[in-house]
């Protein structure tokens, strides 16, 4: 299961690294205090801000706002989370603020993975009625300042929603209002479906 | 093809970039292009620093020295040895880091010339260098053990250092009767991997647990504390019976071991006391790899000091030491940390060729233990440059929550961040 987990994650890491060569060989960037900064991140989240998995998020191509605002609620714990609420603890404002120009100038690239395809296309309905108008795209577009969704890791999407419904995680009201409607209407199958749905990487 | 097709574009792209340089007036000092940087070992630390170089500048002329040809990584190889990992998946080549442009040599570096500027390798060759990383990981000291020698090491393995090692130590455990004792050795600080051993122990435990009930491990430490110590033994305790009659797991601190009879396999220790292994694993003391005692880069501790905010060795020009072979202030020999002061050394390299001012640096250490089924535990810390030395970040980091703060959830979690980890540290290294 571990050998067939490393070579998708070759296949796909390929393009992606292809895509960092270019940008760093046309710019001779990289020499300044934001990328010394997410130079820290990416041992875990990926060249570019994008992970090869199984679980930990693709954080490249993420919007300012929604970086600043991540690291920052880490930071004062109103996230929580197993490892970024002490690593966030190590930031200044400002540190915060030269990693999150660095992952916004990256491209999200959606991993492909194992999804129920049944599943998933009651996912889609879902998310259309109920996701769609705050997340954009499935989530794959960094404008509407609102984190990925679709083409982000399995385990990370489930592990939120776990959060977001049990409490420990805050949410906007409007979220919440949405999210006990499709639990209302379709019970945990309704999440599942989702979960599928984003994994399906579709859009 | 993509990737072909990319370098070709991007190749010409650089050439571009060098002649717009060249017309608006930066100086061929400026630029880095065509420096030579010869990084001696590819392991975590010289691997990323020679990927970092060509990211900050692809003109640059990078060579990578190593031994052998493939890299076997220390971490997750206890997953290994408990059977519950593939060896092939800790297995890495060096195509990743030639598609990038670096070369890479296999052969031993005999001897750094740092007057002349030179690096000579066993297979008689001689690499020429405005720059070169040292990052040779560390050497075991076998001989601090009377009655333990690199001979004897293929039938009492160390296993510190990922490969053949490793196979032979999970070879021996799956062979080992029901009812057999597994005796760890863990070697005294400084070492690679600080929480190694224990991790090693947990997950040992855990196969016996679910093969060999009958069998336990005894870990024998010179030291009297350990990283991770208090989330190792609580998880310990929850799983393997830690502290009671029945335990799988027991911990014998603060008495070093110091002769093994071979034969017998057992350990003596400092105190008198003896215990007999049926298998037995040996990680023995350790200092920086031998090249860097060679090029005289060592302190009388054994360790290389260097400037901690760009690498650079307090002793010699121009050569500069990273990853576990380093003195780094208060940044553990990590597979994180080495990776993290690859690219930080990069930087430092990349200034002082374009006589650039040094980016204030920073780092991270993320190290994960699997200790049973479904659970792991992490430490973390932020590290910056005070001046003097690398310190931790005030306030930032720490250990995963125990006690009251114990979430069977979230360690579960750490499972596949573990998992993580190690996909997303071996592709920033390798690929």
């Amino acid at each position: 299961m571990k050998n067939t987990k490393q070579t998708s994650m070759k296949k796909w890491m390929g393009v992606v690294l292809a895509g960092g060569l270019l940008t760093s060989g046309l710019a001779q960037a990289e020499f300044d205090r934001a990328s010394m900064l997410a130079n820290t991140c990416v041992g875990c989240h990926g060249i570019n801000g994008i992970s090869a998995g199984p679980a930990i998020p693709s954080i490249g191509g993420l919007s300012q706002a929604y970086f600043i605002d991540s690291m920052k609620a880490y930071r004062d714990g109103t996230r929580p989370s197993t490892i970024m609420t002490r690593l966030a603890k190590g930031y200044t404002d400002e540190d915060i603020a030269e990693m999150a120009k660095y992952f916004a100038q990256q491209k999200y690239v959606q991993v492909s993975q194992s999804h129920d395809a049944k599943l998933a296309e009651q996912g889609r309905a879902i998310h259309s009625k109920s996701c769609e108008r705050c997340h954009d795209a499935a989530g794959t577009v960094a404008e509407d300042d609102a984190g990925f969704l679709s083409g982000q890791m399995k385990p990370y999407l489930a592990y939120s929603l776990q959060d977001f419904i049990s409490g420990d995680r805050e949410m906007e009201k409007k979220m919440a209002a949405e999210l006990k409607k499709v639990q209302d209407a379709h019970g945990d199958e309704g999440i599942k479906a989702l979960i599928e749905y984003y994994a399906s990487g579709k859009k | 093809m993509k990737v072909n097709l990319t370098r070709r574009t991007l190749l010409k792209a650089s050439a571009a970039s060098v002649a717009a340089g060249a017309m608006f007036g930066v100086s061929h000092s400026a630029l880095a292009a065509g420096n030579k940087v010869v990084v001696v070992g590819g392991g975590i630390a010289g691997s990323t620093a020679a990927k970092s170089l060509k990211r900050l500048d692809p003109n640059l002329d990078v060579t990578v020295i190593e031994a052998n040809k493939n890299y076997h990584t220390c971490f997750m190889s206890n997953e290994v040895i408990n059977g519950d990992r593939d060896i092939k998946t800790i297995r890495f080549d060096y195509e990743g880091l030639k598609k990038h442009g670096i070369k890479v040599e296999f052969d031993h570096v005999e001897a750094i010339d740092t007057d002349k500027k030179q690096v000579k390798t066993k297979g008689g060759k001689t690499f020429a260098y405005d720059r070169c990383i040292v990052a040779p990981g560390v050497q075991l000291n076998y001989e601090a053990i009377e009655g333990y020698s690199q001979a004897v090491s293929k039938e009492i393995p160390h296993a510190w250092k990922a490969g053949e090692q490793t196979e032979i130590l999970r070879d021996q455990l799956k062979a080992m009767k029901d009812g057999g004792t597994f005796v760890l050795v863990a070697p005294p600080n400084p070492f690679r991997c600080p929480p190694g051993p224990y991790e090693r122990a947990s997950l040992v435990a855990k196969y016996l647990k679910e093969h060999k009930p009958k069998s336990k491990v005894i870990i024998l430490d010179p030291k009297d504390k350990f990283s991770k110590k208090g989330l190792f033994e609580d998880a310990w305790k929850r799983h393997y019976g830690y502290g009671s009659a029945n335990a799988m797991v027991e911990w014998h601190g603060a008495d070093a071991v110091v002769k093994v009879d071979a034969k017998t396999k057992t350990v003596t220790t400092a105190s008198g006391k003896t215990f007999k292994a049926d298998v037995l694993n040996i990680v023995p003391p350790q200092k920086a790899g031998k090249i860097a005692h060679l090029a005289g880069l060592t302190n009388d501790a054994g360790w290389c000091p260097i400037n901690q905010k760009t690498f650079e060795s307090s002793v010699k020009k121009d050569v500069y030491v990273v990853g576990d072979a380093s003195i780094a202030g208060a940044m553990p020999k990590s597979g994180y940390s080495a990776n993290s002061q690859g690219k930080v050394c990069a930087v430092a390299v990349y200034a002082s060729l374009t006589g650039k001012t040094m980016i204030e640096p920073s780092w991270v250490n993320t190290c994960y233990s699997i200790v049973a089924k479904d659970e792991a535990i992490s430490v973390a810390a932020v590290y910056k440059f005070d001046g003097e030395k690398i310190v931790g970040v005030q306030g930032a980091g720490g250990l995963t929550p125990g006690g009251d703060g114990f979430n069977a959830e979230n360690r579960k979690r750490e499972v596949q961040y573990a998992y993580s980890w190690f996909n997303n540290i071996v592709a920033d290294t390798f690929f």
